[in-house]
Protein backbone atom coordinates (compact mmCIF):
# COMPACT_ATOMS: atom_id res chain seq x y z
CA UNK A 1 0.00 0.00 0.00
CA UNK A 2 1.51 3.71 -0.59
CA UNK A 3 0.77 5.63 2.55
CA UNK A 4 1.52 9.72 1.72
CA UNK A 5 3.51 10.73 4.27
CA UNK A 6 4.99 14.40 2.59
CA UNK A 7 5.02 16.10 5.89
CA UNK A 8 8.69 17.32 3.68
CA UNK A 9 7.58 21.54 3.18
CA UNK A 10 7.91 21.17 7.56
CA UNK A 11 11.30 21.94 7.18
CA UNK A 12 12.71 24.51 5.71
CA UNK A 13 15.59 24.12 2.96
CA UNK A 14 18.05 25.43 5.63
CA UNK A 15 16.88 22.81 8.33
CA UNK A 16 17.50 19.89 5.97
CA UNK A 17 20.84 21.66 4.54
CA UNK A 18 22.04 22.17 8.21
CA UNK A 19 20.99 18.64 8.92
CA UNK A 20 23.18 17.21 5.96
CA UNK A 21 26.34 19.68 7.02
CA UNK A 22 25.66 17.84 10.38
CA UNK A 23 25.88 14.73 9.34
CA UNK A 24 29.07 15.21 6.96
CA UNK A 25 30.77 16.86 10.01
CA UNK A 26 30.15 13.43 11.64
CA UNK A 27 31.56 11.38 8.81
CA UNK A 28 34.50 13.49 9.02
CA UNK A 29 35.21 12.83 12.57
CA UNK A 30 34.66 9.34 11.75
CA UNK A 31 37.16 9.50 9.63
CA UNK A 32 40.00 11.20 10.92
CA UNK A 33 39.29 10.39 14.31
CA UNK A 34 38.20 7.43 14.38
CA UNK A 35 35.64 9.04 16.99
CA UNK A 36 32.98 6.85 18.18
CA UNK A 37 30.29 9.69 19.59
CA UNK A 38 30.39 10.72 15.79
CA UNK A 39 29.54 7.39 15.22
CA UNK A 40 26.74 7.36 17.56
CA UNK A 41 24.83 10.13 16.81
CA UNK A 42 25.05 8.86 12.93
CA UNK A 43 23.83 5.88 14.31
CA UNK A 44 20.89 7.04 16.10
CA UNK A 45 19.70 9.38 13.33
CA UNK A 46 20.11 6.91 10.20
CA UNK A 47 19.87 3.45 12.06
CA UNK A 48 15.76 3.38 12.65
CA UNK A 49 15.31 4.95 9.27
CA UNK A 50 17.25 1.94 7.91
CA UNK A 51 15.82 -0.41 9.58
CA UNK A 52 12.62 0.75 8.64
CA UNK A 53 13.40 0.98 4.82
CA UNK A 54 14.58 -2.82 5.44
CA UNK A 55 11.56 -3.93 6.84
CA UNK A 56 9.69 -2.30 4.16
CA UNK A 57 11.83 -4.54 1.90
CA UNK A 58 12.43 -7.51 3.94
CA UNK A 59 9.30 -8.05 5.74
CA UNK A 60 11.23 -9.14 8.72
CA UNK A 61 12.50 -7.31 11.45
CA UNK A 62 15.38 -9.54 12.91
CA UNK A 63 16.44 -9.40 8.69
CA UNK A 64 16.22 -5.42 8.72
CA UNK A 65 18.01 -5.61 11.69
CA UNK A 66 21.29 -7.83 10.48
CA UNK A 67 21.38 -5.71 7.33
CA UNK A 68 21.19 -2.72 8.80
CA UNK A 69 24.00 -3.81 11.10
CA UNK A 70 26.00 -4.67 8.39
CA UNK A 71 25.01 -1.27 6.80
CA UNK A 72 27.03 0.14 9.54
CA UNK A 73 29.74 -1.65 9.92
CA UNK A 74 30.45 -1.05 6.18
CA UNK A 75 29.58 3.18 7.24
CA UNK A 76 32.54 2.73 9.95
CA UNK A 77 34.90 0.49 7.74
CA UNK A 78 34.43 2.85 4.66
CA UNK A 79 33.95 6.60 6.28
CA UNK A 80 37.56 7.92 5.57
CA UNK A 81 37.39 6.50 2.05
CA UNK A 82 33.78 8.50 1.85
CA UNK A 83 34.87 11.69 3.32
CA UNK A 84 37.20 12.10 0.51
CA UNK A 85 34.56 12.11 -1.95
CA UNK A 86 31.62 14.85 -2.37
CA UNK A 87 28.69 13.27 -1.90
CA UNK A 88 25.80 13.36 0.41
CA UNK A 89 25.72 11.31 3.60
CA UNK A 90 22.30 10.04 3.01
CA UNK A 91 22.59 9.21 -0.91
CA UNK A 92 25.79 6.74 0.70
CA UNK A 93 23.96 5.27 3.21
CA UNK A 94 20.78 4.42 0.82
CA UNK A 95 23.34 3.01 -1.55
CA UNK A 96 24.82 0.67 1.27
CA UNK A 97 21.92 -0.50 2.04
CA UNK A 98 20.60 -1.57 -0.97
CA UNK A 99 23.88 -2.70 -2.27
CA UNK A 100 24.15 -4.83 1.07
CA UNK A 101 19.86 -5.72 0.67
CA UNK A 102 20.82 -7.07 -3.00
CA UNK A 103 23.89 -9.10 -1.90
CA UNK A 104 22.02 -10.96 1.34
CA UNK A 105 19.16 -11.62 -1.09
CA UNK A 106 21.44 -12.81 -3.76
CA UNK A 107 23.48 -15.11 -1.33
CA UNK A 108 20.59 -16.59 0.41
CA UNK A 109 20.05 -18.40 -3.21
CA UNK A 110 23.89 -19.46 -2.66
CA UNK A 111 25.33 -18.18 -5.75
CA UNK A 112 28.44 -15.77 -4.64
CA UNK A 113 27.47 -12.49 -5.57
CA UNK A 114 29.89 -9.76 -7.44
CA UNK A 115 28.77 -6.40 -5.84
CA UNK A 116 27.03 -4.34 -8.58
CA UNK A 117 26.82 -0.72 -8.57
CA UNK A 118 30.52 -0.50 -6.75
CA UNK A 119 31.55 2.03 -8.94
CA UNK A 120 29.18 4.79 -8.03
CA UNK A 121 31.45 6.65 -5.89
CA UNK A 122 33.90 6.72 -7.57
CA UNK A 123 36.90 9.08 -5.77
CA UNK A 124 36.96 12.15 -8.86
CA UNK A 125 33.07 12.42 -9.33
CA UNK A 126 32.12 14.21 -12.58
CA UNK A 127 31.17 17.81 -12.32
CA UNK A 128 27.68 17.88 -12.99
CA UNK A 129 27.73 15.38 -10.48
CA UNK A 130 29.62 17.63 -7.91
CA UNK A 131 27.36 20.37 -8.48
CA UNK A 132 24.26 18.68 -7.55
CA UNK A 133 25.36 16.53 -4.63
CA UNK A 134 28.25 18.49 -2.66
CA UNK A 135 27.05 18.61 0.59
CA UNK A 136 23.94 19.35 1.76
CA UNK A 137 21.82 19.47 -1.60
CA UNK A 138 20.43 16.20 -1.86
CA UNK A 139 17.88 17.04 0.90
CA UNK A 140 16.16 19.11 -2.42
CA UNK A 141 16.10 16.06 -4.88
CA UNK A 142 13.71 14.83 -1.69
CA UNK A 143 11.93 18.31 -1.34
CA UNK A 144 11.59 18.77 -5.13
CA UNK A 145 10.46 14.74 -4.96
CA UNK A 146 7.38 15.96 -2.36
CA UNK A 147 6.23 18.41 -5.10
CA UNK A 148 5.62 16.22 -7.54
CA UNK A 149 2.29 15.51 -8.93
CA UNK A 150 0.73 12.67 -7.00
CA UNK A 151 0.62 9.74 -9.49
CA UNK A 152 4.31 10.22 -10.11
CA UNK A 153 5.44 10.42 -6.59
CA UNK A 154 3.42 7.30 -5.79
CA UNK A 155 5.53 5.23 -8.05
CA UNK A 156 8.39 6.57 -7.40
CA UNK A 157 7.78 6.13 -3.34
CA UNK A 158 6.75 2.78 -4.47
CA UNK A 159 10.31 1.90 -6.26
CA UNK A 160 12.97 3.49 -3.41
CA UNK A 161 11.00 3.29 -0.38
CA UNK A 162 9.67 -0.13 -0.96
CA UNK A 163 11.94 -1.29 -3.72
CA UNK A 164 9.19 -2.54 -5.48
CA UNK A 165 10.10 -3.23 -9.30
CA UNK A 166 7.95 -1.91 -11.98
CA UNK A 167 5.64 -4.49 -13.11
CA UNK A 168 5.40 -5.24 -9.55
CA UNK A 169 4.02 -1.44 -8.91
CA UNK A 170 2.03 -1.89 -12.26
CA UNK A 171 0.06 -5.07 -10.93
CA UNK A 172 -0.10 -3.76 -7.49
CA UNK A 173 -1.89 0.03 -9.08
CA UNK A 174 -3.42 -1.62 -11.86
CA UNK A 175 -1.95 -0.09 -14.34
CA UNK A 176 0.21 -0.98 -17.69
CA UNK A 177 3.54 -1.25 -16.95
CA UNK A 178 4.28 1.71 -19.92
CA UNK A 179 2.71 3.67 -17.50
CA UNK A 180 4.69 3.01 -14.77
CA UNK A 181 7.50 3.59 -17.19
CA UNK A 182 6.70 6.53 -18.28
CA UNK A 183 5.25 8.29 -15.05
CA UNK A 184 9.19 7.46 -13.99
CA UNK A 185 10.55 9.21 -17.06
CA UNK A 186 8.70 12.17 -16.15
CA UNK A 187 9.11 12.41 -12.88
CA UNK A 188 12.75 12.30 -12.98
CA UNK A 189 12.76 14.83 -15.86
CA UNK A 190 10.72 17.11 -13.50
CA UNK A 191 12.80 17.19 -10.81
CA UNK A 192 15.70 17.73 -12.72
CA UNK A 193 14.64 20.54 -14.32
CA UNK A 194 13.33 21.83 -10.61
CA UNK A 195 16.64 21.46 -9.46
CA UNK A 196 18.23 23.36 -12.63
CA UNK A 197 16.45 26.34 -11.21
CA UNK A 198 17.83 26.29 -8.28
CA UNK A 199 21.10 25.22 -7.98
CA UNK B 1 33.52 6.63 -29.44
CA UNK B 2 31.07 8.99 -27.93
CA UNK B 3 27.75 6.33 -26.39
CA UNK B 4 24.98 7.06 -28.73
CA UNK B 5 22.31 4.65 -27.32
CA UNK B 6 21.48 4.52 -23.56
CA UNK B 7 19.00 2.70 -21.12
CA UNK B 8 15.90 4.33 -20.68
CA UNK B 9 16.06 6.34 -17.76
CA UNK B 10 12.84 4.43 -16.27
CA UNK B 11 15.55 1.27 -16.40
CA UNK B 12 18.22 3.94 -14.77
CA UNK B 13 15.97 5.06 -11.83
CA UNK B 14 15.09 1.33 -11.55
CA UNK B 15 19.45 0.50 -11.27
CA UNK B 16 19.33 2.94 -8.45
CA UNK B 17 16.73 2.06 -6.55
CA UNK B 18 18.04 -1.82 -6.82
CA UNK B 19 14.94 -3.43 -8.40
CA UNK B 20 16.18 -4.63 -11.68
CA UNK B 21 16.64 -7.91 -11.76
CA UNK B 22 19.75 -9.59 -11.55
CA UNK B 23 20.98 -9.86 -15.58
CA UNK B 24 19.56 -6.08 -16.30
CA UNK B 25 21.19 -4.89 -13.46
CA UNK B 26 24.64 -6.67 -14.68
CA UNK B 27 24.17 -5.17 -18.28
CA UNK B 28 23.13 -1.58 -16.98
CA UNK B 29 26.47 -1.43 -14.74
CA UNK B 30 28.82 -2.87 -17.41
CA UNK B 31 27.42 0.28 -19.32
CA UNK B 32 28.20 2.81 -16.60
CA UNK B 33 31.76 1.64 -16.16
CA UNK B 34 31.93 4.12 -19.59
CA UNK B 35 28.73 6.13 -19.33
CA UNK B 36 29.76 9.52 -17.48
CA UNK B 37 26.29 10.48 -18.33
CA UNK B 38 23.92 7.68 -17.14
CA UNK B 39 26.55 7.53 -14.06
CA UNK B 40 25.26 11.09 -13.18
CA UNK B 41 21.01 10.23 -13.59
CA UNK B 42 22.00 7.29 -11.00
CA UNK B 43 23.63 9.39 -8.98
CA UNK B 44 20.64 11.77 -9.47
CA UNK B 45 18.31 8.77 -9.02
CA UNK B 46 20.72 6.99 -5.62
CA UNK B 47 20.08 10.94 -4.10
CA UNK B 48 16.62 10.57 -4.55
CA UNK B 49 16.77 7.55 -2.82
CA UNK B 50 18.82 8.89 0.34
CA UNK B 51 16.19 11.59 0.42
CA UNK B 52 13.43 9.36 0.93
CA UNK B 53 15.52 7.55 3.74
CA UNK B 54 15.70 10.94 5.72
CA UNK B 55 12.23 12.43 4.91
CA UNK B 56 9.82 9.50 4.51
CA UNK B 57 10.73 6.31 4.77
CA UNK B 58 9.55 7.06 9.01
CA UNK B 59 11.49 4.86 11.87
CA UNK B 60 11.45 1.56 13.61
CA UNK B 61 12.29 1.27 16.89
CA UNK B 62 15.83 -0.97 17.02
CA UNK B 63 16.68 -3.95 19.30
CA UNK B 64 17.66 -3.52 22.40
CA UNK B 65 21.62 -2.95 22.80
CA UNK B 66 22.14 -2.65 18.60
CA UNK B 67 24.58 0.13 18.62
CA UNK B 68 26.45 -2.12 21.23
CA UNK B 69 26.63 -5.17 19.33
CA UNK B 70 27.74 -2.94 16.86
CA UNK B 71 30.47 -2.10 18.03
CA UNK B 72 31.34 -5.48 19.38
CA UNK B 73 31.37 -6.47 15.66
CA UNK B 74 33.77 -3.43 15.08
CA UNK B 75 36.33 -4.55 17.63
CA UNK B 76 35.83 -8.22 16.33
CA UNK B 77 36.54 -7.43 12.79
CA UNK B 78 40.10 -8.26 11.23
CA UNK B 79 39.46 -5.69 8.25
CA UNK B 80 40.85 -2.40 9.21
CA UNK B 81 39.06 0.93 7.82
CA UNK B 82 39.64 2.04 4.02
CA UNK B 83 41.43 5.44 4.06
CA UNK B 84 42.14 5.36 0.32
CA UNK B 85 39.46 4.96 -2.05
CA UNK B 86 39.06 1.94 -4.32
CA UNK B 87 40.22 2.87 -7.44
CA UNK B 88 37.77 2.17 -10.37
CA UNK B 89 39.41 2.54 -13.68
CA UNK B 90 36.22 3.92 -15.52
CA UNK B 91 36.69 4.72 -18.86
CA UNK B 92 33.96 7.33 -19.63
CA UNK B 93 34.59 7.43 -22.99
CA UNK B 94 32.24 4.47 -24.75
CA UNK B 95 35.38 2.36 -25.05
CA UNK B 96 35.39 -0.78 -23.19
CA UNK B 97 38.23 -2.25 -21.99
CA UNK B 98 38.85 -6.37 -21.74
CA UNK B 99 36.19 -7.37 -19.27
CA UNK B 100 33.53 -5.20 -17.75
CA UNK B 101 34.19 -5.10 -13.88
CA UNK B 102 30.29 -6.43 -13.26
CA UNK B 103 30.69 -8.89 -16.03
CA UNK B 104 33.87 -10.49 -14.86
CA UNK B 105 32.68 -12.08 -11.56
CA UNK B 106 30.58 -13.97 -14.07
CA UNK B 107 32.89 -15.29 -16.11
CA UNK B 108 35.88 -17.79 -14.93
CA UNK B 109 38.11 -16.24 -17.89
CA UNK B 110 38.85 -13.43 -19.91
CA UNK B 111 35.81 -12.38 -22.68
CA UNK B 112 39.06 -13.26 -25.51
CA UNK B 113 39.19 -16.74 -23.84
CA UNK B 114 35.78 -17.44 -23.77
CA UNK B 115 34.43 -20.84 -25.06
CA UNK B 116 31.98 -20.39 -27.50
CA UNK B 117 29.32 -22.27 -28.47
CA UNK B 118 28.14 -22.52 -32.07
CA UNK B 119 24.22 -21.43 -32.42
CA UNK B 120 23.69 -21.07 -36.02
CA UNK B 121 25.81 -19.97 -38.87
CA UNK B 122 28.11 -17.04 -37.46
CA UNK B 123 26.70 -16.89 -34.23
CA UNK B 124 27.68 -18.09 -31.19
CA UNK B 125 26.42 -17.72 -27.45
CA UNK B 126 27.82 -18.02 -23.43
CA UNK B 127 25.21 -18.26 -21.61
CA UNK B 128 26.20 -16.87 -18.09
CA UNK B 129 24.78 -18.58 -15.10
CA UNK B 130 23.38 -15.92 -12.26
CA UNK B 131 21.66 -16.39 -8.94
CA UNK B 132 19.08 -19.72 -9.27
CA UNK B 133 16.15 -17.07 -7.73
CA UNK B 134 16.92 -14.98 -10.81
CA UNK B 135 14.15 -14.13 -12.99
CA UNK B 136 16.35 -12.71 -15.95
CA UNK B 137 18.84 -15.03 -18.17
CA UNK B 138 22.11 -13.36 -19.25
CA UNK B 139 23.92 -14.53 -22.06
CA UNK B 140 27.32 -13.10 -24.49
CA UNK B 141 26.74 -13.50 -27.88
CA UNK B 142 29.33 -13.25 -31.16
CA UNK B 143 28.35 -12.69 -34.23
CA UNK B 144 30.42 -12.79 -37.63
CA UNK B 145 30.31 -9.88 -39.57
CA UNK B 146 27.14 -9.18 -41.92
CA UNK B 147 25.41 -11.86 -39.81
CA UNK B 148 22.24 -10.56 -38.22
CA UNK B 149 19.89 -12.36 -35.35
CA UNK B 150 16.98 -13.34 -36.83
CA UNK B 151 14.27 -10.97 -36.43
CA UNK B 152 12.26 -11.77 -33.16
CA UNK B 153 9.82 -10.13 -31.05
CA UNK B 154 9.92 -9.87 -27.42
CA UNK B 155 8.74 -11.29 -24.23
CA UNK B 156 9.54 -8.67 -22.10
CA UNK B 157 11.88 -6.08 -21.63
CA UNK B 158 15.45 -6.91 -23.25
CA UNK B 159 18.71 -4.88 -22.69
CA UNK B 160 21.53 -5.33 -25.18
CA UNK B 161 25.11 -3.64 -24.67
CA UNK B 162 27.71 -3.53 -26.96
CA UNK B 163 31.29 -4.82 -25.82
CA UNK B 164 33.29 -4.63 -29.60
CA UNK B 165 32.05 -4.63 -32.88
CA UNK B 166 28.99 -2.78 -33.92
CA UNK B 167 25.80 -3.67 -35.50
CA UNK B 168 23.06 -1.89 -37.24
CA UNK B 169 19.13 -2.00 -36.75
CA UNK B 170 16.07 -0.25 -37.50
CA UNK B 171 16.74 2.30 -34.41
CA UNK B 172 20.64 3.04 -35.88
CA UNK B 173 24.22 2.25 -35.36
CA UNK B 174 24.99 0.52 -32.41
CA UNK B 175 28.78 0.53 -31.29
CA UNK B 176 30.87 -0.22 -28.46
CA UNK B 177 29.51 0.92 -25.12
CA UNK B 178 26.22 1.32 -26.79
CA UNK B 179 22.55 0.22 -25.41
CA UNK B 180 19.37 -1.02 -26.94
CA UNK B 181 16.85 -1.09 -23.99
CA UNK B 182 13.52 -2.39 -25.77
CA UNK B 183 10.78 -3.37 -24.32
CA UNK B 184 8.40 -6.09 -25.44
CA UNK B 185 6.58 -4.30 -28.85
CA UNK B 186 10.23 -3.39 -30.93
CA UNK B 187 10.90 -5.10 -33.39
CA UNK B 188 14.49 -5.53 -34.66
CA UNK B 189 16.98 -7.42 -37.06
CA UNK B 190 20.18 -6.07 -36.12
CA UNK B 191 22.91 -7.20 -38.74
CA UNK B 192 26.49 -6.69 -38.05
CA UNK B 193 28.36 -4.34 -39.62
CA UNK B 194 31.96 -4.24 -38.41
CA UNK B 195 34.69 -5.54 -40.13
CA UNK B 196 35.10 -8.09 -36.55
CA UNK B 197 32.44 -10.22 -34.74
CA UNK B 198 30.01 -8.32 -32.74
CA UNK B 199 30.12 -9.29 -28.94
CA UNK B 200 27.58 -8.33 -26.99
CA UNK B 201 25.50 -8.55 -23.72
CA UNK B 202 22.01 -9.68 -23.81
CA UNK B 203 19.85 -9.40 -20.70
CA UNK B 204 16.46 -11.17 -21.21
CA UNK B 205 13.18 -11.51 -19.05
CA UNK B 206 11.60 -14.21 -20.95
CA UNK B 207 11.62 -16.33 -23.74
CA UNK B 208 12.37 -14.81 -26.57
CA UNK B 209 10.27 -15.70 -29.61
CA UNK B 210 11.99 -16.24 -33.19
CA UNK B 211 9.97 -15.66 -36.24
CA UNK B 212 10.63 -17.24 -39.61
CA UNK B 213 11.35 -20.64 -40.35
CA UNK B 214 15.50 -20.02 -39.48
CA UNK B 215 14.70 -18.82 -36.31
CA UNK B 216 11.74 -21.46 -35.37
CA UNK B 217 15.06 -24.19 -36.39
CA UNK B 218 17.58 -21.66 -34.36
CA UNK B 219 15.07 -21.76 -31.13
CA UNK B 220 16.08 -25.32 -29.67
CA UNK B 221 19.63 -24.38 -29.94
CA UNK B 222 19.43 -21.18 -28.86
CA UNK B 223 17.50 -21.56 -25.87
CA UNK B 224 16.14 -17.95 -25.32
Amino acid sequence: MFIPSATIPERGMNANADLAQSHRALIGRIAEHRDKDAFAELFDWYAPRVKAMLVKQCGSSEMAEDIMQDVFLTVWLKAGQFASSKGAVSTWIFTIARNRRIDVFRKQSSWHYVGIGEMEFPDEAPESADVLLSGEQDSLVAQAAATLPEEMREVIHLAFVEEKSQSQIAGELGIPLGTVKSRTRRAFEKIKQQLEGVL
Amino acid sequence: MKIAHHPDTATLMAYAAGTLDEAFAVAVSCHLEVCDECRNSVRWAAALGGGFLCEETGTTPLSEGAFGRLLERISATSETPHTAPDRVSLAGDGVTRGTPRALSGYLDTDLELIRWKRIGPGVWQKPISLSPGASSSLRLLRIAPGRGVPEHGHGGQEITLILSGAYRDEIGYFGPGDVADLDEHVEHKPQVVSDEDCICLAATEKPTRFKGIAGRLLQPFVGI
